[in-house]
């Protein structure tokens, strides 16, 4: 085997033969055509005729090239033309498989372990120990190189999860100098993104021996935090290449007012040909804006291309009311400026009449010395703070001079308080200014510092009363209470004892009083939190993310210390996700606001593969066959150049000629599938791209087609495979869908197909193939990825199965449903609420509606599948009778399964039997 | 049947099945043509021997007794004499030429010009043996005669002449005073003996026409390439590198021979005529039949 770069062969010396072909091309056309013989009777008159050209008729130069390289063709193909030779990689040192496990890499993880398993199994023919790290997860410091038979290696690479974080190149290399001085050859799985240390890391890995890098070669997207800016939501998106266009949908997500997840707006955009990072813009109504919870770019399944949004996109709105009019041109003793200073920059201010404003569902509503309400506007305000709203009061001279809430407490205020307030530190009053205490652990203020030149000057001031220490958020010095809260409802009560301007303290002079209004979550930081702003508060994880994106719920996580959060130093125990404190959320983010992707530039001596290994293409039997149409064309073209394919021949070879180009136009597909799926009742399963589901769905669906046809009176043909992307699936009763890993997702109009399949009475069987066995959809990759795919489809709540639901009867009596797996675990449609058993009666009166889904994940087609022989394809349990028996049961669930589809819910009509035989009695 | 020579008889045998099978289609179908013209009176126009009634007259002194016809003098008072056409037959001797050239066809669709040119020069003699007068074929030494058995020979002598050779020509016959010669020919063999035999022929009072039966594809020269030509018998040929520089000069020569005859009918007093086998056989065979009649 010769083997230059692309291409290999395996008997090169044959190409010598390539040398004689000028040989040829001189030969052939030195040789005219031969002559045609004709019958002519005229020739008589032609006799003595001169010829008008005495060269010879040349052959044309298209033909002769056309000869040459029919020749040529024949010759390389008979040398033994190999595409992409394999050359293996012969050595028996230690392997060092290291990939960078970062969120990179996570679109490509696949193929990244197979690659890997592909190296390690080659290792493992050779002998070679290995073995496989990764830089997001360096070995503890003082771990030797975990070197093992390569073969060991083989069970742990589904393990080898991509992680939401940056590897380390830093603490790997630490760890490598410490590991002892062993050498191994070193092949570097790498996302291709450039990182600090990158360098260092190779050179220490080069001085143990060989290193080769592999890099996917596909460009990584990523998105950095969104921002608020100009009324709409900035993304900005990174790519690593700057090769080429590159359309992405952005998608952000969000609770529809039902609360349920939904996609709320898309977006493409288009990265220009040498462009890393771009922005776009969604310009949604603040309705929708603020429901955002996180941004993310579609079919990209990695947590770098997830975007948690936080409080920083919400614009809280926010009522404000004043007990006295502003008086003209004196603004700074305007009840409400300094809020409104405060609060423009981040909040939405509505100022309306009480009851306009509470229709326009504002989050917070601030009253400034407000004491007297009309009952309706108290009724409607009480309602509202009830349902999750915040009121914010600010005391002032009315609040003071009114006698509402003496004696008993005023719902709308947290404590009672004492006529008339008091006054430190004036002209007229003993005692200086009072100044704030430090905020204490219980209080939401806590770990603000507190400026020395905030002092109170006048104050109201609470009763005493037992609740009142638990109330009291912030005091002064002196123990007086300055901000008190109580809830109400689902909302709360907030009173700050002062005013909301500066008569009576410097408090909204200061910028304490900005942060404490962010405490409360009525404004929204603009800005990343500092340390300061999270120090000493513990954040409770609300929802993690893992490396591609996925999220899942934090609230069994540990709370993490705010001074960590505003490091955001992702590891293990900080993973991205969305943190919460009180009424505020932070998000925390894989990418950060200032993050460049940049791609790897590796030293000049480490070479670089591509991840996909080219398979080793025999080119012989291609060349052999161009140098058969070749001269085929050369004998056609032969006979017309000497006038031998005129008259009646000639539209016969054109014919033949055009039948040999053109292939056969292809049918209507679309009707063919029509025809075939109305013809009879047939089964339908959904094509996943992966050759060995899919041939277990066939056989499964022929295998159940064929017990159906023996045992009811169903009798399927065989069943059709359907691509969701372009088939139509209103032919079929029931579609049976494998779920994969791999499974692709689905473009909106076949999500529309597919919700008008359900809605139009079709029922899908969804199989999970994994027994379930992290519990339903929770852990196994099946599952996640069952929910991702279902998630737009309009399916119904759903409940495992009741003992009383008619699958358990339609055909058989069954209570329970295995295929390959026995876990009895099967989701369908919830019965609805009002449904009861009548006493008497084995069942409850179900009788309305088809479950549309069936969700399961005991591997059915595995169970039901047979060859056309009749042979079952696959064992089921340990065999012997409890495995056939399995089968059996197996079979039952399948007929009932399609007889529930086929004649719906006439079981449960037996509900009235013993009323119609009554009836019939009389 | 003859006694036959042991030998030949199974060859002659077959060739006699051969050309009974093709002549009575060769004799329907000029049949067939010569009921497709429309003939006209065929007789002299003028009084004198023969068997059709041809006017009455007055009979005047002179007359015979015999020729009085009673019948008609007694419907009157004056005599009248029954008068017949005179019919004089005429012979018309005709040359269809059975060179092998003459068995070429350009297409399969159409016929050779062999078979056109019998095809033309039989259906003719159909139609001059209905008009009485005499037809025979120049290579058969036998003289013209009269009759439906005339007919049935001609067909039986068709093609009995064919002595394998590129181009026919005809035997030097003796023709009776005033009669007619028809030439139907490709006319593309040597020159020279034509126009000798043609000459000799109005030498001796002969009239006649020259019908020139052509292929279109000897009237087209379609050929390219390196090109060997080949007369129908294989005699004669020739080689050319580049068929299609031939063409201009070989219609050019093609050209020449044509007003070669034509010049030699002028010449003569005789009629030329040149028919392709893609035309239908008729209009030839009214110019053929119009030609006669004028010269008769």
């Amino acid at each position: 085997m010769l083997a230059t770069g692309l291409i290999g062969f395996a008997a090169p010396w044959l190409l010598l033969g390539l040398l004689a072909l000028p040989v040829l091309w001189w030969l052939l056309r030195a040789v005219p055509p031969a002559a045609v013989k004709r019958l002519f009777p005229a020739v008589t008159l032609l006799l003595g005729l001169q010829d008008p050209e005495t060269t010879p008729d040349k052959t044309p130069w298209w033909l002769l090239a056309m000869r040459i390289l029919a020749l040529a063709a024949m010759i390389t193909g008979f040398a033994g033309p190999v595409l992409n030779p394999e050359t293996p990689r012969l050595a028996t040192s230690p392997l060092l498989i290291l990939t960078d496990g970062s969120w990179a890499t996570a679109p490509d993880r696949t193929r990244v372990n197979e690659r890997i398993t592909g190296l390690l199994e080659q290792a493992a023919l050779l002998g070679r120990p290995a073995a496989v790290l990764s830089l997001a997860d360096p070995p503890p410091a003082d771990a030797a190189l975990p070197l093992r038979d390569a073969r060991d290696w083989l069970g742990e690479i589904a393990g080898l999860e991509p992680r939401p974080w940056e590897p380390d190149n830093a603490a790997f290399a630490d760890w490598l100098a410490k590991s002892g001085d062993q050498g191994f050859e070193t092949i570097w799985l790498s996302d291709g993104l450039a990182r600090d240390g990158r360098a260092a890391l190779a050179a220490a890995l080069q001085d143990r021996g060989r290193l080769t890098v592999i890099e996917t070669g596909a460009p990584v997207l990523a998105l950095r935090p969104p921002q608020y800016r100009d009324g709409a939501v900035v993304a900005s998106l990174l790519r690593s290449l700057p090769e080429g266009d590159l359309t992405v949908t952005l998608a952000a997500f969000g609770p529809d007012p039902a609360g349920i997840e939904r996609r709320l707006a898309t977006l493409d955009v288009t990265f220009a040909p040498g462009e890393t990072s771009l922005e776009a813009a969604f310009d949604l109504p603040s309705e929708l804006r603020n429901r955002i919870r996180r941004l993310a770019i579609a079919g990209w399944r990695s947590a770098g291309a997830v975007a948690l949004t936080d409080d920083a996109l919400k614009r809280r709105k926010v009522a404000l009311f004043a007990g006295q009019r502003a008086r003209e041109g004196q603004e700074l003793v305007s009840a409400l400026h300094f809020l409104k200073k405060a609060l423009q920059p981040s909040a939405e201010l509505i100022e309306a009449p009480l009851a306009a404003s509470l229709l326009a569902r504002p989050d917070v509503v601030i009253l400034a010395d407000v004491a007297g309400l009309s009952p309706t506007d108290k009724a409607a305000l009480i309602e509202w703070v009830e349902q999750g709203g915040l009121l914010l009061r600010f005391a002032g001279p009315k609040l003071a001079a009114s006698s509402l809430d003496r004696i008993d407490e005023d719902i709308l205020l947290p404590v009672r308080l004492r006529a008339g307030g008091r006054n430190v530190g004036g002209a007229m009053s003993w005692g200086a200014p009072k100044k704030l205490s430090p905020f204490d652990k219980a209080s939401p203020f806590f770990g603000l510092a507190v400026p020395d030149d905030v002092e109170v000057t006048a104050q109201v001031v609470a009763q005493p009363d037992p609740a009142l220490a638990d109330r009291t958020i912030a005091s002064l010095q002196d123990g007086t209470p300055l901000v008190t809260r109580k809830p109400l409802g689902e909302g709360q009560v907030v009173l700050f004892h002062v005013t909301a301007n500066a008569e009576w303290s410097s408090l909204p002079l200061s910028g304490l009083f900005v942060q404490m209004l962010e405490r409360l979550a009525i404004s929204t930081r603009s800005a990343a939190p500092s340390a300061a702003d999270l120090a000493g508060q513990l954040w409770q994880p609300v929802q993690v993310m893992n490396g591609f994106g996925d999220l899942t719920p934090g609230e069994d996580r540990i709370a993490v210390a705010g001074e960590a959060l505003a490091a955001a130093r992702l590891s293990a125990d900080l993973l991205p996700g969305t943190y919460r404190n009180g009424a505020r959320e932070i998000a925390l983010n894989v990418i950060a606001p200032d993050r460049l992707l940049e791609a790897a530039v590796w030293p000049a001596d480490v070479s670089v593969e591509a991840l996909d290994i080219a398979r080793e293409t025999p080119l012989m039997a291609a060349l052999l066959t161009a140098a058969l149409v070749l001269l085929l064309a050369d004998i056609l073209a032969t006979l017309w150049l000497s006038g031998r394919l005129r008259g009646p021949r000639q539209n016969i070879v054109a014919a033949l000629a055009l039948a040999l180009l053109l292939p056969g136009l292809p049918a209507d597909a679309s009707d063919d599938l029509a025809l075939k799926a109305t013809g009879d009742t047939v089964l339908a399963y959904v094509l996943t791209g992966d050759p060995r589901v899919d041939a277990a769905s066939e056989a499964g669906l022929y295998g159940l087609s064929r017990v159906l046809a023996e045992r009811t009176a169903v009798e399927p043909a065989d069943p059709i495979a359907i691509d969701l992307e372009s088939d139509e699936l209103t032919f079929f009763p029931l579609i049976y869908w494998p779920v994969t890993e791999a499974q692709a997702a689905l473009s909106d109009a076949a999500y529309d197909r597919l919700n008008a399949y359900l809605l139009t009475g079709g029922m899908i069987l969804f199989d999970t193939r994994d027994a379930n066995l992290g519990g339903f959809g929770s852990a196994t990759p099946n599952g996640r990825r069952l929910q991702q795919i279902a998630a737009p489809l309009n399916i119904p709540a759903l409940e495992p199965i009741p003992r009383d639901h008619v699958l358990t009867r339609a055909f058989y009596l069954l209570q329970a449903f295995p295929g390959r797996h026995d876990r009895t675990e099967i989701w369908v449609e919830a019965a609805p609420g009002d449904a009861e058993q009548i006493e008497g009666m084995p069942f409850r009166n179900l009788n309305d509606g088809v479950s549309p889904v069936v969700i399961g994940g005991n591997d059915w087609a595995a169970a039901w599948a047979m060859g056309r022989n009749g042979d079952y394809l696959y064992p089921v349990g340990r065999g012997g009778y409890a495995g056939e028996r399995q089968r059996e049961i197996a079979f039952r669930f399948g007929v009932n399964l399609v007889m529930y589809v086929l004649t719906g819910n006439y079981k449960s009509d037996q509900v009235h039997v013993p009323a119609l035989l009554e009836r019939l009695g009389q | 049947m003859t006694p036959q020579p042991p030998q030949t008889s199974p060859r002659m045998r077959q060739q006699a099945q051969e050309h009974a099978a093709l002549l009575p289609a060769l004799l329907a179908e000029a049949q067939h043509l010569a009921a497709s013209v429309v003939l006209g009176s065929h007789g002299r126009r003028r009084a004198g021997q023969g068997e059709e009634f041809w006017q009455f007259r007055s009979a005047v002194p002179g007359d015979p007794w015999r020729s009085i016809d009673w019948r008609r003098s007694a419907r009157s008072d004056a005599h009248f004499i029954r008068q017949h056409e005179w019919q004089a037959a005429q012979s018309v001797l005709f040359w269809l030429d059975h060179g092998r050239s003459m068995a070429f066809t350009g297409d399969p669709a159409r016929p050779t010009k062999q078979a056109r040119a019998n095809l033309i020069g039989l259906a003719a003699a159909i139609l001059l043996v209905r008009g009485g007068e005499r037809v025979g074929l120049m290579d058969d030494p036998e003289p013209p005669r009269p009759g439906q058995t005339q007919i049935d020979r001609l067909v039986a002598q068709i093609g009995a002449f064919d002595d394998g050779r590129d181009h026919g020509m005809p035997a030097d016959h003796a023709f009776p005073r005033g009669a007619r010669a028809v030439f139907v020919s490709d006319f593309l063999g040597p020159w020279q003996p034509l126009r000798d035999r043609v000459l000799a022929s109005v030498d001796r009072g002969v009239a006649g026409a020259l019908v020139q039966v052509l292929d279109p594809v000897e009237e087209a020269f379609p050929f390219d390439g390196r090109t060997e030509f080949l007369s129908i018998s294989g005699a004669i040929r020739f080689e050319t590198l580049r068929a299609r520089g031939l063409r201009t000069a070989y219609l050019e020569r093609l050209v020449e021979r044509k007003a070669t005859l034509q010049a030699l009918a002028a010449d003569t007093g005789w009629r030329y005529h040149c028919h392709h086998t893609d035309a239908p056989a008729q209009p030839a065979l009214m110019w053929l039949y119009t030609a006669l009649e004028k010269d008769r």
